[in-house]
C-alpha cells in the first residue's frame, strides 16, 4: 500500500532526512522517501500491517523531529 | 500573515532595538554601562539599562528558536540546530556578550529567513516547470457539457477542450482539427498539427478552437500522471552523493560538538583563559549545524531533474543524473534508434539501368505485401502492372510473366535457382536482384535509414570521451554500413535479444571503475537490456508504458540529440553539486580552524561563523537553482 503526504512546515532539510530516516524504521513500513523540496513524503506500508497504528507511529516519529510540521494525505 | 512576513517584521523590530542599544553603548558616553553588565553588578540599575535592551532584542528575534530547543530536551534532539544555537548564545549571555548574543541570533535569523525564502522561491520555479496537471475536463454527458476533474473521466466518453485548456486524458480527435502545445511534455515548442482520428496527449494545450475528442484512457492512465508520478518519485532514487552528504551531516555535527566540549575544557585546564575558550567552543557550536550542507546536494539534483523534464527528458532519478554524468559507454541499439526504423530503397545498381530495374521490380512486387516489397512499391510506384501474372515463391521471390517478358525479382538464391548469371557484389544492406528475360539487370538496396543527427550525437558523446557500441539484430553488412555512417567505435550484429543482453552485461563486467554503461533503445523490445544497463533511455518513449516503466531516462521525442541535453544536464548538476559540497566543507572547516587557532574572534567571532551556517546554505541553494537552467541544442 502506498501512501502521499503533504508535510506542512518542514523547515530544515536535515530534518526532512532524519525523518525519513526514523519512519524507514518503523515497523510496518517497507520504503519511506521525504523530499524536502517538495514537501511530500511517500510511504510504503507492508500490506499486512494495522495501517492506523502504522500512521501513529508515523506522525510520532514526525512529530519528534519537527513537532509543527502536519501530515495531510494527499 | 504568511511566516515569512512575520518573521521579517520580528527581525526588523529586533534589528532596530539591538541597532539602537549597540550604537548607544558603544559610541555615546552610555558605553560605561557596559562595565556594569560585565561585572554581573545586578544591583545597579545601569545593568538593567544595559542588559534589557538586548534581552528584548534576542527574544523577539530568537524565541521560536529557544522554544524549539527546549522541545528538544524533552525529545532527545540535542543535535539539531535550533539547540545547538540556543546553547552558543546562552553561552555568550553567561560570558557576558550581551551584544554578541542578540547579534548573533538576529543575524541567524536573518539567514534563515533568507533560507527559507530562496528554498521556497527555487519550490516555486520547479514546480512551474511540472505544471502539466490538467485542472478539469468537460464531459458530454446526456447531451450536456459538465466540468469534472481529470480523474472522473471514463474511457469512451466524449470530451470537448476548448482553446488555451489542456487536455485531460490521453485521447482521440473526434471532430474538428487543429495545433497543440506539447512542449511542457516533449521540450519541443513547434505545435503538432491534429485533425480527425489522431492520438492527443493528455498534458498538451489546445492552440486552436474547440475540438471535440474521445477519452483513449482514464486520467490514471494518461501520460500526464505518468510523467507527474514519475517526477515526483524520483526523489526516492538517491543518487550517491545525496546519501553521502546525509550521512555525513550524521556524524558531523556530533563530531564538532565533541570538537568543541574539547576546546573548552582542555586547553583552559593546562593554560587558563576560560572565557576564551569558551567562546571559542560556542563559536564551534554555531558551525556544527549540518543544514548548509544538507539542502544543497537534495536540491541541486531536484533542479536537474526538472530542468531535464521542461527539456522533454524525463530522470528517474537523482541516482541516474549521477551515471549519466560519468564518462563510459554509451550502447546503441541500431533499428528505430539510431535508424528511422523504416526500410527504404538507397541505392539501384547499376545507376544508369537504374529506372529500367526499378519498372520491373514495381511490376513484379506490385501484388507483394512483403516489406520490402512495400517499400520498392513506396519508391517507384507502379504504372502498368496489367497484363502480368505474377508467382510468389516464399523465401525467394517473385516471378511476373507477361507482355512477352519474365521478370524475376527477389534474392540471390532466387536468381541461382533460375540461373541467372550476375556479378558477385558487396552491397551493404538488403539487396533485391531483378532480371529480364533470363538476363540480369541489377539490384536493389534496401536499407533503413539512419537518423540525420546520429553521426553528430556519437561525434559528441566521443568527444567528451565516451565509447560508443551499437547492437543489433540486422545482418553485419547492414550494421557496418549504420554503423560506419554514425561513426560508433564498435559493433555487433546478429544478435538475438538475449544476446543484447548478455553483450550488455559483458562491457559492465568489463567497465572501469568510476565509469557507467547507458543503454539507448526504442523502449519496445528491449526491457530486459534497459534494466540490466547502468541507465537505460528510451526514446520516443512517450505514450509506451512499457518505455516509461523499463527505463530510467525517457526521452520524450524521438531526438537522437535529447541525450547530448541530457548528459550536458547530468554534468551540469554534478558539477554543482560538486561545488556546493566543496564550498560549505571548505567553508566549514575553515572557519573550525580559524576558529581553533583565535583568528576568528579577531575578524567578527561568532558571527562569521553564522554566516559560514546559514551564509553558506543561501548560496548553496543560488548555486543549486542554475540547474534549472537548460540551454537547447
Amino acid at each position: 500500500m502506498k501512501k502521499t503526504y503533504k508535510m506542512t512546515d518542514l523547515c530544515c532539510a536535515n530534518c526532512a532526512a532524519e525523518i525519513e530516516r526514523d519512519v524507514n524504521k518503523i515497523e510496518g513500513v517497507s520504503a519511506c522517501t521525504v523530499n524536502f523540496i517538495s514537501q511530500k513524503m511517500n510511504v510504503e506500508a507492508d500490506d499486512g500491517a494495522d495501517y492506523a497504528k502504522v500512521y501513529k507511529k508515523i506522525e510520532k516519529a514526525v512529530k519528534r523531529v519537527e513537532p509543527d510540521c502536519d501530515l495531510v494525505l494527499l | 500573515m504568511s511566516k515569512n512576513r512575520k518573521t521579517l517584521l520580528r527581525i526588523i523590530s529586533a534589528f532596530i532595538l539591538f541597532a539602537a542599544a549597540f550604537t548607544a553603548f558603544r559610541f555615546t558616553p552610555l558605553k560605561s554601562y557596559e562595565e556594569y553588565a560585565a561585572g554581573w553588578k545586578v544591583a545597579d540599575y545601569r545593568f538593567y539599562a544595559y542588559v534589557l535592551p538586548y534581552l528584548a532584542a534576542y527574544l523577539i528575534a530568537g524565541y521560536d528558536v529557544i522554544k524549539k530547543a527546549f522541545r528538544n530536551i524533552f525529545t532527545g534532539r540535542l543535535m539539531d540546530e535550533n539547540f545547538l544555537m540556543t546553547v552558543a548564545t546562552f553561552g555568550a549571555v553567561a560570558l557576558t556578550d550581551f551584544a554578541e548574543a542578540c547579534g548573533v541570533m538576529l543575524f541567524y535569523q536573518v539567514g534563515e529567513l533568507f533560507q527559507s525564502y530562496a528554498v521556497g522561491k527555487s519550490r516555486k520555479s520547479i514546480a512551474a516547470l511540472m505544471d502539466i496537471r490538467p485542472m478539469s475536463a468537460r464531459v458530454i454527458r446526456n447531451g450536456e457539457e459538465v466540468t469534472v476533474s481529470p480523474e472522473e473521466v471514463e474511457t469512451g466518453e466524449i470530451l470537448v477542450i476548448r482553446a488555451g485548456e489542456r487536455v485531460p486524458v490521453d485521447c482521440v480527435a473526434v471532430e474538428g482539427r487543429g495545433s497543440v502545445d506539447a512542449s511542457s511534455l516533449t521540450g519541443e515548442f513547434l505545435p503538432r498539427d491534429f485533425s480527425e482520428g489522431d492520438e492527443i496527449l493528455s498534458g498538451a494545450i489546445n492552440l486552436t478552437g474547440a475540438v471535440k475528442v474521445k477519452a483513449l484512457k482514464k486520467y490514471e492512465d494518461s501520460t500526464v500522471a505518468k510523467i507527474l508520478d514519475m517526477v515526483e518519485n524520483a526523489s526516492s532514487r538517491k543518487a550517491k552523493s545525496e546519501n553521502f552528504i546525509t550521512k555525513f551531516a550524521r556524524y558531523y555535527t556530533p563530531a564538532v560538538v565533541i570538537g568543541a566540549l574539547a576546546l573548552g575544557i582542555i586547553p583552559p585546564v593546562f593554560t587558563g583563559g576560560w572565557a576564551v575558550w569558551i567562546k571559542r567552543a560556542l563559536t564551534f557550536l554555531v558551525v556544527s549545524c549540518p543544514c548548509a550542507l544538507v539542502i544543497s546536494v537534495p536540491l541541486s539534483f531536484f533542479g536537474g531533474i526538472g530542468g531535464a523534464s521542461r527539456a522533454g527528458i524525463l530522470i528517474k532519478g537523482g541516482n541516474y543524473i549521477e551515471s549519466l554524468a560519468k564518462k563510459g559507454t554509451f550502447v546503441f541499439d541500431k533499428t528505430g534508434t539510431l535508424t528511422m526504423g523504416a526500410f527504404e530503397v538507397a541505392e539501384v545498381y547499376p545507376v544508369d539501368k537504374a529506372s529500367e530495374i526499378l519498372r520491373a521490380a514495381a511490376i513484379a512486387e506490385s501484388g507483394s505485401l512483403h516489406p520490402i516489397a512495400q517499400s520498392v512499391l513506396k519508391y517507384a510506384p507502379v504504372t502498368d502492372a496489367d497484363g502480368y501474372s505474377l508467382t510468389e515463391i516464399a523465401g525467394r521471390g517473385v516471378k511476373a510473366e507477361g507482355r512477352g517478358e519474365i521478370i524475376l525479382c527477389g534474392n540471390r538464391e532466387f536468381m541461382i535457382e533460375n540461373g541467372v548469371d550476375f556479378p558477385s557484389d558487396n552491397h551493404a544492406g538488403t539487396a533485391v536482384y531483378v532480371a529480364k528475360n533470363g538476363g540480369f539487370l541489377g539490384n536493389i538496396i534496401i536499407s533503413d535509414k539512419i537518423k540525420p543527427n546520429a553521426a553528430q550525437t556519437v561525434c559528441e558523446l566521443k568527444k567528451s570521451g565516451c565509447r560508443t557500441v551499437m547492437l543489433t539484430g540486422d545482418n553485419a553488412p547492414a550494421a557496418r554500413i549504420v554503423a560506419e555512417k554514425a561513426g560508433v567505435d564498435e559493433y555487433s550484429a546478429n544478435l538475438l535479444p538475449q544476446d543484447k543482453v548478455s553483450a550488455v552485461e559483458n562491457i559492465i563486467a568489463t567497465k572501469k571503475p568510476g565509469e557507467a554503461v547507458c543503454f539507448v533503445g526504442d523502449g519496445i523490445n528491449d526491457a530486459p537490456v534497459l534494466s540490466v544497463s547502468d541507465v537505460g533511455v528510451s526514446m520516443g518513449g512517450i505514450g509506451s508504458d512499457a518505455a516509461i516503466e523499463a527505463s530510467d531516462v525517457v526521452l520524450m521525442h524521438d531526438d537522437l540529440s535529447s541525450i547530448i541535453t541530457a548528459r550536458r544536464i547530468a554534468v551540469k548538476t554534478m558539477r554543482i553539486v560538486r561545488q556546493n559540497v566543496i564550498f560549505a566543507l571548505s567553508v566549514k572547516a575553515a572557519v573550525l580552524l580559524l576558529t581553533a587557532v583565535g583568528i576568528t574572534e579577531l575578524i567578527g567571532g561568532m558571527w562569521l561563523a553564522v554566516f559560514a551556517d546559514v551564509g553558506v546554505a543561501v548560496l548553496a541553494i543560488l548555486n543549486a537553482m542554475r540547474t534549472l537552467k537548460v540551454k537547447k541544442q
